[in-house]
């Protein structure tokens, strides 16, 4: 299989009838490319494990068509569908040893003795769990469970695809580091489509060469990390991603200048003034303001927070609470005076939620 | 109210659990425990609201031994990780049942239920089932529940825990504010060094049952006590190395001979244990720098504005962290510069031996 | 575990059942105990007799012991034989019980309806039931041609009685099973899909693991009742024919209100308290042994 594609796919519950249809998922249309890893990104509710579902064969889409490079597999059931799935928790055969459990489904599909042997020595040897072989997999750790759950569906040949869902939630913090690098390995090694869901950045970005942010059942952008970060498509977007999320400014704007609350931002284009009714925000990314004793906007600091690494400082502008880097030495402290700069090209235009482009100044 | 836990041991049969604990909480702090799991917290919290007894030491509240005062006549609130509420009851009765119990008049009742759920963004929900809310809503439930008791001690343990991480980050914003009007001594319980960090107020460090460090937040962040404080207060966990230092020389565990003076000046000779975070490890293209290690980049963790590469340099896997969004391909040959003026050295026994220097600023904030 | 804060008070909740109990319980044993190192003639003339009763029961060769013996090798035999049947086939009744819908409500319901019945009507309704005249099951059974007569013949009294505990108590075990199945997460079967494991090969590696401890607490439920099984059995076959179906509760009433020999009928009830609770203790050991060895 080179690609999964999703033709218009729309997932909703059946509801008593006449009323207005409920849908877990929005129609999405997209095409999953072979050898890709990607992520399904968003709050919970947002429709992504529906979506994972779907793919994986455990929810029959009410509307649309799941096709396997250009079968239909809609309705086909899952355990035909060359597909891999590691849960939110570690499913393994508690009664076998590491090396049964890994030898299990080869087994069951009739593979010869020896042939298993190698395969599922090849598969212990990409995720470090060799040593473990001949142990019973119920004493091993979450990790190692969590490990031998994916191995499990990598030891098959004809797998194509591997779905997340969620698979680190058990494992102890202290840990999530080395499976993140393991899957990121496994994936290196192993050319297959693997897809991942979670609510949480880290693990999307890490992760994913490509993301799907979603809210509400409904796709909003599917991008690199990088293209994420620094062009969200939508407000949503901007805010969920990166930590702290984008800042967002009710503004004003006219020609290529936005007004909110006396202070007055410079844009790098010109835009046509809005219709009326519509949200108009500014967005900014706290990574690319900082706050110091000179600047272009006048604020007033609430609250200085010291993470270490960075130091954030927490404003208020135009009503709404804001938060941008500190810039270091400044000898700034809750309750004085300051100023507000956003780099050049870091202020971008919200119209109703979607970012807009302007024509150049 | 101030409360103190005096030597407080805790012992499960042969095991200690919690190993001669001394701590004070006075009224409106905020006070972090910050350690891994298993370490303590819940068990040490859970004596502090009377839960467990001690096997040794006392609980002082303004002075008066109370380990003998069962928790149902202590002035404490406790919240936990997983969303604990009355399943049969709607949010308005669960939000009251603390108030109930102890007997207010009905209006009172009323009065501080809709306070709770006005700034705890309840009202819409009132009247639902615990059940038909979502984690982020269940948990504030819990929170509103332990906000009406206009308790004196309220815990919180890693009450954030099991919520998308962004619904943490707002409530993370939420919670302190929430308390801070009533006077509470707040005890929140947390294994991420970022939350320590954001919430501020004390930090006391735990492992293994004993408490390695007390101070303010940044100060213990700055000036980790030991190896074991150091380590449980870095996210991602702390670059280390082992050094001898003989000799006005300096081995390293590459076998690579330094000059004393570069990395250690001032110091007897030893064995160190040199530790450095994640930020002050800057990765870059091969060069031959003197104190570079290099190695072949075994990951890179994106986390929105951070970008943290993994560097697998032959006798450890290095972190060094990269603002804004970069990954360095896996496999790809780097290398690890140390700043000496950057990193914690610890003696054998794990004490801190010199410690960097702050900015300006932080020191500042540090007092 | 943990030690909680003392509060005194909270003895005061037990005392009236501790009261309950010392009448119901503790002083009708404590006769018993006096009658077993007695010997009496009726007439409230006691004599010592030390522990001459015990001796004369556990001795196989006495007629009282080797009486013991038998009805003992009995109730073992019978336990491990409903054992043997009544898991298998509950767990197999579990299985089938559907997880979702209104069928599930309904097919509860049926599977506990025999639970629910008082056991002389048990007892009662198998007598009939087995009658070779007007008893369907009796009759039916020699319409084709096995020679069924639970009054006369041993073999068919035991497998009346047999089949009656069945009836009457594989309810439970199913129930049990039922809910231990329940608990398994639905990823387990997805992924047993995904692995192209056969139905057996679920069973095996997903099912009967996950049901362990549920299994230990039917089993040890299921061997008490049955070692101290009476109801049915007198109401069915009255401990016959002959002694076929004697098991050492039917016995034990025997001698103790038919035969007034109260000395050995003390003694029997004593050995068989014994007995009874060793086992318990030998299971409740098993059962915290597999917890602790479980861990997670």
């Amino acid at each position: 299989m080179a690609s999964i594609t999703l033709d218009h796919i729309a997932h909703a519950y059946p509801g008593p009838p006449g009323a207005p249809k409920h849908y877990a998922l929005k129609q999405i249309d997209h095409l999953w490319q072979q050898g890709r890893a990607y992520a399904l990104l968003g709050p919970s509710g947002c429709g992504k494990t529906t979506l994972l579902n779907i793919i994986s064969g455990l929810v029959i889409p009410s509307e649309g068509r799941l096709l396997f490079d250009n079968t239909d597999v809609t309705r086909l059931p899952t355990e035909r569908r060359n597909i891999a799935q590691v849960f939110q928790f570690p499913v393994i055969y508690d009664t076998m040893t590491v090396a049964e459990n890994l030898a299990f489904p080869l087994k069951n599909r009739g593979m010869e003795r020896n042939a298993i042997k190698r395969r599922v020595e090849e598969i212990a040897d990409l995720l470090d769990l060799r040593p473990d072989l001949g142990r019973r997999a119920r004493g091993l750790t979450a990790d190692a469970k969590q490990k031998i759950s994916l191995g499990r569906g990598l030891v098959r040949s004809d797998v194509s695809a591997v779905l997340f869902d969620e698979p680190l939630t058990v494992i102890d913090p202290a840990l999530k580091w080395e499976l993140r690098s393991k899957l990121k390995a496994v994936h290196q090694a192993l050319d297959l489509l693997m897809i991942y869901v979670t609510h949480d950045q880290v693990e999307a970005l890490t992760f994913a060469d490509e993301v799907v942010v979603m809210k509400d059942g409904a796709v909003l952008q599917i991008g690199t990390p990088a293209e994420l970060f620094e062009s969200p498509a939508h407000s949503f977007v901007g805010y969920f991603i990166g930590s702290p999320g984008m800042n967002f400014l009710p503004v004003t704007i006219d020609g290529a200048r936005a007004h909110a609350d006396g202070a007055v931002f410079d844009l790098d284009a010109r835009y046509a003034p809005p219709g009326a009714g519509q949200k108009v925000e500014l967005g900014f990314r706290p990574d690319y303001a900082t706050i110091s004793r000179q600047g272009p906007v006048a604020v007033r600091v609430d609250r200085i927070e010291d993470l270490g690494r960075r130091t954030l400082a927490r404003f208020t502008l135009a009503g709404k609470e804001a938060v941008a880097t500190l810039v270091p030495g400044s000898g700034l402290a809750p309750g004085d005076d300051a100023a507000l700069t956003i780099a050049p090209g870091h202020a971008h235009v919200f119209i109703d939620d979607l970012r807009t482009e302007g024509s150049p100044a | 109210m101030s409360l103190e836990l005096k030597q407080i041991s805790l012992k499960n049969g042969q095991q200690s659990v919690i190993d001669n604990v001394s701590l004070t909480f006075e009224r409106g702090t905020m006070n972090v425990l910050l350690g891994p799991t298993l370490s303590g917290k819940t068990t040490l919290m859970r004596l502090m609201a009377g839960l467990d007894r001690p096997t040794t030491g006392d609980v002082l509240v303004d002075g008066r031994s109370v380990v003998h005062v069962p928790v149902r006549r202590r002035s404490v609130a406790m919240v936990y990780q997983q969303f604990v509420n009355y399943p049969s009851l709607t949010v308005r009765e669960n939000i009251a049942s603390p108030l109930r119990v102890a007997g207010l008049p009905k209006a009172e009742i009323e009065t501080r239920v809709r306070e709770a759920s006005r700034v705890l963004q309840l009202d819409p929900y009132l009247d639902r089932l615990p059940a038909q809310l979502s984690g982020g809503q269940q948990q504030r439930t819990a929170i509103a529940r332990a906000l009406v008791k206009h308790a004196e001690l309220v815990l919180l343990d890693e009450p954030l825990a099991n919520l998308d991480y962004k619904l943490r980050e707002e409530l993370r914003e939420e919670l302190p504010k929430l308390f801070a009007a009533t006077g509470t001594i707040l005890v929140y319980a947390t294994t991420e060094p970022t939350e320590a960090l954001l919430l501020g107020g004390t930090t006391a460090t735990l492992w293994h049952g004993r408490v390695t460090q007390v101070g303010s937040t940044p100060a213990v962040y700055r000036r980790p006590a030991n190896i074991d404080a150091a380590r449980v207060f870095s996210d991602p966990p702390l670059n280390e190395m082992t050094v001898s230092r003989e000799a006005g020389q300096i081995r390293m565990p590459d076998s690579r001979i330094v000059p004393a003076d570069r990395l250690l000046p001032g110091i007897a000779d030893g064995i160190y244990r040199i530790g450095f975070r994640v930020e002050d490890a800057v990765v870059s293209p091969r060069s031959d720098a003197p104190l570079a290690f290099p190695g072949t980049v075994a990951v890179t963790e994106i986390s929105g504005s951070e970008s943290f590469v993994h560097l697998a340099v032959g006798f450890a896997t290095w972190v060094s962290l990269v603002l804004g969004v970069h990954e360095w391909r896996p496999g790809l040959e780097a290398e690890i510069r140390i700043d000496p003026t950057r990193i914690f050295v610890f003696d054998e026994t794990g004490a801190l031996v010199r410690a960097p220097e702050p900015h300006a600023a932080a020191a500042a904030a540090m007092v | 575990m943990m030690d909680k804060p003392w509060n005194n008070r909270a003895w005061l909740f037990v005392v009236p059942v501790l009261i309950i109990v010392l009448f119901s319980s503790l002083l009708p044993m404590m006769t018993v105990v006096n009658y077993s190192v007695q010997d009496t003639m009726g007439q409230n003339n006691f004599f010592w007799n030390g522990v001459a009763w015990f001796q004369n029961l556990l001795d196989p060769t006495t007629d009282m012991g080797g009486r013991f013996a038998n009805a003992l090798v009995r109730n073992l035999i019978f336990s491990l034989v409903i054992l043997c049947l009544e898991v298998p086939l509950g767990i197999a009744v579990a299985l089938c019980i559907p997880k979702h819908g209104w069928r599930v409500g309904a097919s509860l319901v049926l599977i506990a309806l025999p639970l629910l019945i008082p056991w002389e009507v048990v007892g009662t309704i198998w007598q009939i039931f087995a009658r070779q005249d007007i008893g369907l099951f009796g009759a039916a059974l020699n319409a084709i041609g096995l020679h069924y007569n639970d009054t006369q013949d041993p073999t068919s009294a035991w497998a009346t009685i047999v089949i009656m505990d069945v009836w009457h108590w594989t309810g439970m075990i199913a129930l049990l099973s039922y809910a231990g199945l329940k608990a398994i997460p639905d990823a387990f079967y997805q992924a047993a899909r995904i692995d192209g494991a056969s139905r057996w090969s679920i069973f095996r590696n997903i099912e009967l693991p996950k049901l362990q401890k549920v299994l230990v607490i039917a089993v040890l439920l299921r061997f008490m009742e049955s070692f101290m099984i009476y109801t049915e059995p007198s109401v069915v076959t009255g401990g016959g024919p002959g002694e076929a179906t004697s098991f050492i509760s039917l016995d034990l009433v025997k001698i103790a209100l038919g035969q007034v020999d109260l000395g050995n009928a003390a003694a029997l009830s004593i050995v068989y308290y014994l007995i009874t609770l060793t086992i318990c203790y030998v299971f409740f050991t098993i059962m915290t042994q597999l917890d602790q060895r479980k861990g997670v």
